[in-house]
């Protein structure tokens, strides 16, 4: 199967990556290759530098790359600009998606759909095509229409707001997904919710990343591949069965193997 | 930082309505005195209760002082140095369009306010003001079946003196303060509103000031009486070309509702601000006040203000009648350079009267933004009640915000609620935003108007589209 799979182009391409912010070193040449229909879920410890990859990868502005670089379907974006990335077809779910008071979430969704589409050369929605489409994608993550008329992510729980991101994916229908912690906060029935949203949106010409703590959502969405992060660096990559030797073994055993290194 | 790069990347439309139009006016010579008060009332053929009125006005001002308690600076005012006529040379009488000097209606034309038959906006009848004089007002004799009148202040002068003769200055007195004072000795046009009892005015009315010259100042005046049970909606809108002198607009607006009536007076000003350095652009010295005499009476004040170098305005209700109301929505914008110290007076005497005061403060660059405000209930105020709320949103770090609730209550049987915030767009929320596609500036400007939009509901359909527009407009290139 993986054979086959790597007969396409990658998807991203991430090339001994080493980033900063406010001069603190924080990855330290990481390499990740994403192939079309390949899904890999990162682990590791707070602060290992798992979040601020994905961060890297959507262009915050608070990150500089001082190595190596980033490519998206052959491109080197390390310049582009965020807007840019998200248009191309770059989605980052957040680990904490961002209040914005007073914009109805549904003009949200609208205009950053539209984005896109404008991107893939495709008609931009007005208000009532855009309601249809946004209907059919509130099915997949079960939210209520009720939604969308309130400010984005204002007082949504924990869950909504991760359901809200995956909605997001949805409607932008990117090329690949890099999933923060989504399923952090989610009691059992919002997990299965999210985690079939993910299956549902995703094909065989997109590209998924999972950074997670836990194996319950591995258990779910099936990994092609597992890599574990550690002080920047990606430490150790297998398939899916890293994630249960890991939770079984715990991140003490991770400590073992730098010290390896 | 990445988005810095942007910033300077993206085209700053330059103020468009800096436009000067090539006309020849007539002007008097500069500075005040009694004979210049005399050569404007002679010019405008007034009545001499008018002149007397004028000359008392300018015998106060003479004795007053210029403010100085608002949080603001700026250059001293000569008063001498300014011109208090200035007039596009017409024929002598029109007595219709086909008359107006077509460089006159040709600029009106590219402020989007187009006067003639064919082209004029179809529902809303316009009053336009070029510097001292009205140039035109449309749909007057549709308004006129309604019995509604709506004409330039000089021209209400002269065919209804009466109504001019008993309400003006009867709600901001000549010596209310020195700015009114001023504009009352030298007011030279505005509009002038009369809706008749029972009648709800069947379309928008709106005036459009236009100050043309650099070097004349422009004091309009504004009178709207809405008798019993009348109701209508005014809209103001005011620009002016790019000078690198500052131009004085004084304004009085004097607002009466009687029983019942009810009136919503909407403003966008975009006066020309100055440039990035602070040089240039309007003095903005404005006193707007509306008396609920009635009961039950409302009078309802929305504004958005974006322009001006200098913006010292607070548009004020005096709740007279029982369970009148007044309210108050505002979202003033600075920025570079721009100072602004606005807000609203609610004057509570009636029982049961009830005031909402809603400001939104955005200030970017290195500008001011001040909110004023003073709530007063008065000894027979009983049952009355009051609710304020005013949010600021700081852009950039250089911007500076401040809030002054002034409460004063002789009643203890009312009520007073005040909530106040501060915010700043964060560099979380603006990476959000375009992590989903959303251009940097469209999301700054996606976040401002989400934030005035309690303010924006409130504004008349296509001034709220425009208000909208107006605000992303100005903060191009305001955050770094």
């Amino acid at each position: 199967m993986q054979s086959k799979m790597k007969e396409s182009d990658p998807i991203l391409e991430v090339e001994n990556l080493s980033a900063s912010t406010d001069n603190l070193p924080i990855l330290k040449g990481v390499s990740l290759t994403v192939y079309p229909g390949e899904i890999h879920a990162i682990m590791g410890r707070n602060g290992c530098g798992k979040s601020t990859l994905s961060k890297i990868i959507a262009g915050h502005p608070s990150y500089n790359i001082t190595n190596g670089d980033i490519k998206f379907l052959g491109e080197n974006i390390n310049s582009l600009e965020p807007e840019e990335r998200s248009q191309s077809g770059i989605f980052l779910g957040f680990q904490y998606p961002i209040e914005i008071p007073g914009v109805s979430n549904l003009e949200f969704l609208r205009v950053s759909t539209n984005a896109r589409r404008k991107f893939l050369n495709k008609e931009e929605l007005d208000t009532f095509d855009f309601e249809e489409l946004v209907k059919e994608k509130l099915e997949i993550v079960k939210m209520d229409h009720a939604f969308l008329s309130r400010s984005v992510n204002q007082g949504f729980s924990g869950g909504e707001k991760k359901r809200n991101e995956i909605l997001q994916m949805a409607l932008l229908e990117p090329k690949i997904a890099i999933l923060d912690e989504t399923d952090s906060g989610l009691d059992i029935d919002a997990l299965r919710i999210v985690a079939s949203g993910i299956k549902k949106i995703s094909n065989a010409q997109t590209g998924i990343i999972l950074i997670t703590h836990y194996q319950r959502l591995l258990d779910e969405i099936k990994p092609n591949y597992v890599h574990v992060m550690s002080d920047g660096q990606i430490i150790k990559t297998g398939e899916s069965d890293l994630a249960l030797e890991l939770e079984e073994k715990g991140y003490e055993w991770t400590d073992n193997l730098i010290k390896e290194i | 930082m990445v988005n810095e790069n942007l910033v300077k990347d993206v085209v700053k439309e330059p103020y468009k309505y800096g436009f000067v139009t090539d006309i020849e006016t007539e002007k008097i010579e500069k500075g005040l005195n009694e004979d210049i008060i005399k050569l404007i009332s002679q010019k405008k053929e007034e009545p001499k209760f008018l002149l007397d009125f004028r000359l008392k006005a300018f015998k106060k001002w003479q004795k007053m002082k210029e403010p100085n308690w608002a949080a603001l600076g700026y250059k001293k005012i000569d008063y001498q140095d300014i011109i208090y006529y200035s007039a596009p040379k017409q024929k002598e009488k029109i007595s219709s369009l086909d008359e107006v000097d077509p460089k006159l209606l040709e600029t009106f034309d590219k402020l989007g306010i187009p006067l003639t038959e064919q082209k004029k906006l179809t529902n809303v009848a316009v009053d336009a003001v070029f510097d001292s004089v009205s140039i035109a007002t449309t749909f007057r004799e549709e308004l006129a079946e309604h019995g509604v009148i709506f004409c330039s202040i000089s021209e209400a002068v002269k065919n209804h003196a009466d109504l001019i003769e008993k309400y003006l200055g009867t709600v901001v007195p000549a010596s209310d303060n020195y700015f009114a004072a001023l504009n009352s000795a030298v007011f030279s046009d505005g509009s002038f509103v009369y809706i008749p009892k029972g009648v709800t005015c069947p379309m928008d009315l709106s005036s459009y000031f236009r100050i043309n010259s650099g070097d004349s100042g422009q004091f309009e005046r504004t009178l709207i009486i809405a008798e019993e049970s009348s109701s209508v909606s005014y809209l103001e809108g005011c620009t002016a070309p790019m000078f690198d002198t500052n131009t004085l607009h004084a304004a009085v607006v004097e607002l009466i509702a009687l029983d019942n009536a009810s009136i919503k007076y909407s403003t966008v000003q975009n006066w020309y601000a100055g440039d990035e350095e602070g040089i240039g652009g309007i003095f903005n010295f404005v006193t707007k006040r509306g008396k609920c005499l009635g009961k039950r009476s409302k009078i309802s004040w929305s504004q958005v203000e974006t322009g001006s170098a200098i913006t010292w305005k607070y548009p004020s209700c005096l709740l007279l009648g029982e369970e009148s109301v007044g309210e108050f929505y505002s979202v003033a914008l600075t920025n570079n350079l721009q100072q602004a110290d606005t807000g609203t007076k609610m004057i509570h005497i009636g029982p049961k009267t009830k005031s909402t005061i809603v400001s939104k403060g955005i200030s970017a660059g290195k500008s001011k933004n001040s909110y004023r405000g003073l709530v007063k209930m008065g000894t027979k105020a009983t049952g009355s009640r009051n609710y304020s709320q005013c949010d600021s949103m700081l852009i950039g770090d250089q911007a500076s915000a401040n809030t002054f609730p002034y409460i004063k209550s002789q009643q203890p049987n009312s009520e007073i609620e005040h909530e106040a915030s501060t915010c700043r767009i964060s560099e979380d929320q603006l990476f959000y935003l375009q992590s989903r596609g959303i251009e940097f500036e469209e999301a700054v400007s996606m976040m401002v108007s989400g934030f005035c939009r309690d303010v924006f509901n409130q504004l008349p359909m296509e001034f709220a589209a425009e208000a909208d527009k107006l605000l992303a407009l100005k903060l191009e290139g305001s955050v770094g």
